[in-house]
């Protein structure tokens, strides 16, 4: 995949391309409105039918990570021991290229030219394809939309469903163009149904399953008490990928970790809820290092900070790494539904991406991540349907004044300005002469700072003849 | 009872009338609101853009502004949350313990207009008549950030002559977000036009919302498109009388 989505311009302007584009708007549209409606109806059931109702798993499900997270550094030293007990070996990443290094070492040592994949975030997040490319060894994907993306030299938009922007005439497209490249080409007759463009896959990825000798995965969760990684899917290639290769390698993010099995209960009825709109994932694999004469001989884990140690430290950001990538907050996201995931440039998109990749890898130094947190309108969207209950609006707010804060010092742009403008006439009701000039300085303030911006498409409304403070003060709040 | 009210800068400047119209109908129902003439804003423009030190000065207005009174009565629920929400990390960020306990004195005191309306006063019908067929947008920080409920339908289904219709995908956010607006205006305007489209889709000819910047925002948008739909925020309709 050389798609990329290095050097990609700031939100607004990356936003501003995408909303051109009419398919794009047409296929969110439909997308997100179908798995918000199946969202909805689930958790209107578990309401109806789970002792205080959605909003007691989520505390349950937030708690679960919470009780993690405070104890990372001895939850982490425990799932290593665990791990290492049940002949899996622990490998610890400081960032992406420690990490990719570490699995281009594992496969090259088995003589491997090519791993074959679970869909995995935290992969795309490291740039492992590419990186193993780079080794020479070909990485397939076999989650579906994972190698409608792969096969399309496309770049993921959507967490959980990283072809979103796709639909399936473009699928068919894509199918018949580039699936004989690489393996198994599509039947000549291939139509746009859905079935028959998940058969083709099927056929494709089957001789990729049988052939690979290793193979590559993320993980849901890590349980730190039995020594268990555990992957949740919809389709099956997961447990292919997970028990057919001769060595399994999972990278896990540290913030993967639950303290018990217990602690999955709540995690495990929120994911497939949240995320897909259903009651359960039709597959949950749970693996507890090498069992002899069933699944691989050889299982790595490759436990990776990459940013999460700074995520942590942020004391308002932190409870961002209570996410389970469930996606929930895209599909609500009226922001995401417009722009899609390419704008926000970054495998992580919508309003966890928005605070997601500034936590992960800091503020001030990249125009693009310090465009992220003002990519929201702060509906709340997000955190209303958020199953670990991030409150996602806070954060952004709470980004947004890091980032201001980071620019503090040099040349003020004309926002800085006006803020400091505004606070200083804003702050001194005393040296207003009776708030006229306050009122002067908003007029002032929505007509021209905001003006251009604002009018492209809305018009003004007429200016009153006189402020309210005005009109109180001539009839005396209109008793004469 | 002594009762404030916040009228917003943005009222203030932009929308007398609504304004106005809170202060006709509390009247109406026999409370004797006063304006306290210090007041500027609630600094939600400052803290929502990410500029902290420039909201302190203007949280130090508004705590000496509404001090002592027994309810600050607003007509903006985005205001309302401002002070019930966010005036706390304003306050922890000036490291002054005296504005942190300024504000925690005022801020659960300050109502969004509906309920006020209904939580405090106990009331529902207030007298109205507004004889126009009418669709409701319920904002995102009255449904999200203060939970207001039903509370603002509860009050115009008590409106004679009123004809209220269902506005489909009412809770999803119209695009306004404050500086989000002209920070990322073109987005703002694509969720802001589906939104539109909604309310044109109704038939209703006037749009109604507790909170007149988002009105600004639809409203603008309805005005360009020359749509026929004007927007008249929630206090103006309670306040209308035969």
């Amino acid at each position: 995949m050389s798609a990329t989505f290095v050097g990609m311009p700031p939100f607004p302007a990356a936003a501003r391309e995408k909303l051109a584009d009419a398919q794009l708007r047409r296929n969110l549209a439909h997308a997100t409105s179908t798995i918000r409606a199946r969202r909805a109806a689930l958790v209107a059931e578990v309401e109806a039918s789970v002792d205080g109702g959605w909003e007691a798993l989520r505390v349950a499900g937030a708690e679960a990570k919470d009780t993690a997270l405070r104890s990372l550094d001895r939850q982490l030293l425990r799932l290593e021991e665990t791990l290492t007990a049940n002949g899996a070996t622990v490998h610890w990443a400081r960032d992406a290229a420690q990490a990719n290094a570490i699995v281009a070492a594992l496969v090259r040592a088995h003589g491997a030219d090519e791993v074959i994949k679970v869909k995995s975030m935290v992969t795309q997040e490291i740039g492992l394809n590419e990186a193993l490319a780079a080794e020479g060894i070909a990485a397939w994907e076999t989650d579906l939309a994972e190698l409608i993306v792969q096969l399309g030299d496309d770049l993921p938009s959507h967490i959980l469903v990283p072809a979103i922007h796709r639909n399936r005439a473009e699928i068919r497209e894509i199918f018949l163009r580039a699936m004989g490249e690489v393996g198994r080409g599509a039947p000549a007759d291939l139509t746009d149904a859905p079935a028959v463009l998940a058969a083709a896959a099927r056929e494709h990825l089957r001789e990729k399953f049988l052939r690979a000798r290793v193979g590559v995965s993320g993980a849901n969760f890590a349980v730190a008490e039995t020594g268990t990684l555990v992957v949740v899917e919809s389709e099956g290639n997961g447990r292919m990928c997970l028990t057919l290769p001769e060595v399994l390698i999972s990278v896990v993010g540290i913030e993967k970790v639950v303290a018990t099995w217990d602690d999955l209960d709540p995690l495990l009825r929120l994911l497939p809820r949240s995320s897909t709109g259903e009651r359960m994932n039709p597959y949950t694999s749970m693996w507890s290092g090498v069992t002899p004469g069933d699944g691989p001989r050889e299982v790595h884990v490759v436990l990776l900070d990459n940013g999460r140690t700074r995520a942590l430290a942020d004391e308002v950001g932190r409870q961002a790494l209570r996410c389970i990538r469930c996606s929930a907050c895209l599909n609500v996201c009226p922001v995401y539904e417009r722009t899609g995931g390419h704008a926000y440039g970054s495998v992580y998109p919508g309003p966890i991406g928005a605070i997601l990749n500034p936590l992960l890898r800091g503020v001030g130094h990249s125009d693009q991540i310090d465009a992220l947190p003002y990519a929201s309108t702060l509906c709340g969207a997000c955190f209303e349907a958020c199953p670990v209950r991030i409150d996602i609006p806070r954060i952004l707010v709470d980004q947004r004044a890091k980032i201001v804060d980071a620019h503090r010092g040099g040349l003020p742009t004309p926002e800085a300005v006006a803020m400091r403008t505004a606070a200083t006439g804003l702050g001194s009701a005393r040296r207003l002469a009776g708030g006229e000039r306050f009122t002067r300085l908003g007029l002032w303030f929505a007509r021209r700072v905001g003006a251009p911006a604002w009018t492209s498409a809305r018009d003004l409304p007429p200016a009153p003849a006189e402020s309210f403070r005005r009109w109180w003060k001539r009839t005396d709040g209109g008793r004469r | 009872m002594r009762v404030a009210l916040m009228v917003t800068c943005i009222n203030d400047a932009l929308f007398p009338r609504t304004g106005q119209a809170v202060v006709a109908l509390l009247r109406r129902l026999g409370v004797d609101v006063e304006f306290p003439a210090a007041q500027t804003c609630c600094a939600q423009p400052m803290i929502n853009t990410g500029y902290l030190d420039e909201a302190v000065p203007v949280l130090r207005a508004f705590v000496e502004a509404f001090a002592g009174y027994d309810a600050v009565v607003t007509p903006s629920a985005s205001c309302a949350g401002c002070a019930r929400h966010q005036h706390a990390i304003v306050a922890r960020r000036a490291g002054d313990p005296a504005l942190r306990a300024a504000a925690d004195a005022v801020s659960p005191r300050v109502y969004e207009l509906s309920e006020f309306l209904v939580d405090r006063l106990g009331v529902t019908d207030v007298g109205a008549y507004y004889p126009h067929t009418v669709t409701y947008h319920p904002t995102c920080h009255s449904l999200r950030m203060l939970g207001v409920g039903d509370r603002p339908r509860r009050l115009l289904e008590q409106v004679r002559g009123l004809t209220l219709l269902e506005l489909p995908g009412a809770a999803e956010c119209c695009g306004f977000g404050g500086t989000f607006a002209v920070k990322n205006a073109d987005t703002s305007i694509a969720i802001g036009t589906d939104k539109a489209r909604q309310v044109r889709n109704t038939g209703a000819e006037v749009l109604v919302a507790g909170d007149n910047s988002c009105l600004t925002h639809i409203g603008g948008l309805l005005s360009r498109q020359r749509a026929g739909v004007r927007t008249v925020h929630l206090a103006e309709v309670l306040a209308a009388t035969a």
